[in-house]
């Protein structure tokens, strides 16, 4: 299998991420955009290691595996945040999180602060 | 050094051209298309639930993929994690901030178009740049070695005891650190108790 084929899915993969991250207003749908991205590294790791053909160190495959972990570890923490920001603030709408703007009113977000 | 040098693949003849396609190239291009399809909806999807389902097809279709590529503890830790766990984690986080469950316009930003722009930006960039950096590179499967379990077991408990132990240390503190910024504060103590 040509090498190109994974590393282009995981490329397209990371761009819609980078989308998902930029476009989205929901905290919870921004960490599900960080996943994706995530997922492509992993792609592009699993990829090398079958290419590498590294039988001993599987140098590939650990570091996705670890990177898993290292990505659940992340999302508890993330989504333990996004929780605490909902018990303060009553939203997760990250446009109208905005305390530390110099008060510019971002468009599109009414009800900013009380 | 030379251990790494010596273990760089071995091209066995000029690969075959773009043209001809066999069981894993076609296993492969499905399921990249599945997950790059799915993958966009999860990112444009109207209802929140629907991101988080189509996110499990995304993740399920990448697992297939890895399986192509031999790595098998990879695809079944990729469905047991992050299948199993992380989207029901993120399911759980959508009901606790009451997002909106049904349809709603309201998820995207306003600078919709300039995501777009940086996205394809950064995914053109790096396809371009891929594609010509590897475009020779062959991935032979049949004789790539097996990320079984054993394989993977060994490599990790002989080559990567410490990374391992690191992690487990970091997942330790993320632990942690989630309990205490999800706990309520202490109540304000009575003078008189």
């Amino acid at each position: 299998m040509h090498l190109v084929y994974p590393l282009v899915v995981a490329s397209l993969l990371f761009g819609i991420g980078v989308y998902g991250v930029l476009a989205r207003r929901n905290a919870v749908l921004v960490l599900m955009s960080v996943e994706l991205m995530l997922n492509a590294v992993n792609l592009n790791l699993v990829a090398f290691d079958a290419w590498w053909r590294d039988a001993a160190l599987h140098s590939g495959q650990v570091f996705s595996l670890f990177v898993i972990v290292i990505a659940a570890a992340e999302l508890g923490v993330g989504l333990a945040i996004v929780l605490s920001v909902f018990r303060h603030r009553s939203t997760v709408d990250i446009d109208r999180i905005d305390q530390l703007s110099d008060g510019e009113p971002v468009p599109g977000a009414s009800g900013r602060r009380p | 050094m030379s251990a790494l040098l010596l273990a760089l693949p071995q091209q066995v003849g000029p690969a075959p051209s773009y043209g001809s396609w066999h069981g894993p190239e076609a296993l492969f291009c499905c399921l990249g298309v599945v997950a790059i399809g799915s993958a966009l909806l999860v990112v444009t999807a109207r209802n929140v639930v629907h991101a988080a389902l189509w996110l499990v097809v995304t993740l399920g279709a990448l697992a297939g993929g890895y399986l192509v590529l031999t790595a098998e503890l990879v695809a079944w830790v990729q469905v047991l994690i992050y299948i199993g766990a992380v989207v029901v984690l993120l399911l759980f986080a959508t009901m606790l901030t009451r997002a909106p469950i049904g349809r709603t316009l309201d998820l995207d930003s306003d600078n919709k178009v300039l995501a777009a722009i940086v996205g394809l930006a950064t995914a053109a960039t790096l396809v371009v740049l891929v594609v010509d950096a590897f475009k020779s590179g062959w991935v032979d499967v049949q004789r790539a070695p097996i990320g079984s379990a054993q394989a993977d077991g060994a490599a990790i408990f002989r080559s990567w005891v410490l990374p391992f132990e690191v992690v487990s240390v970091l997942l330790l503190a993320a632990l942690v650190g989630a309990i205490v910024l999800v706990r309520k504060p202490d109540p304000v103590p009575d003078e008189d108790s």
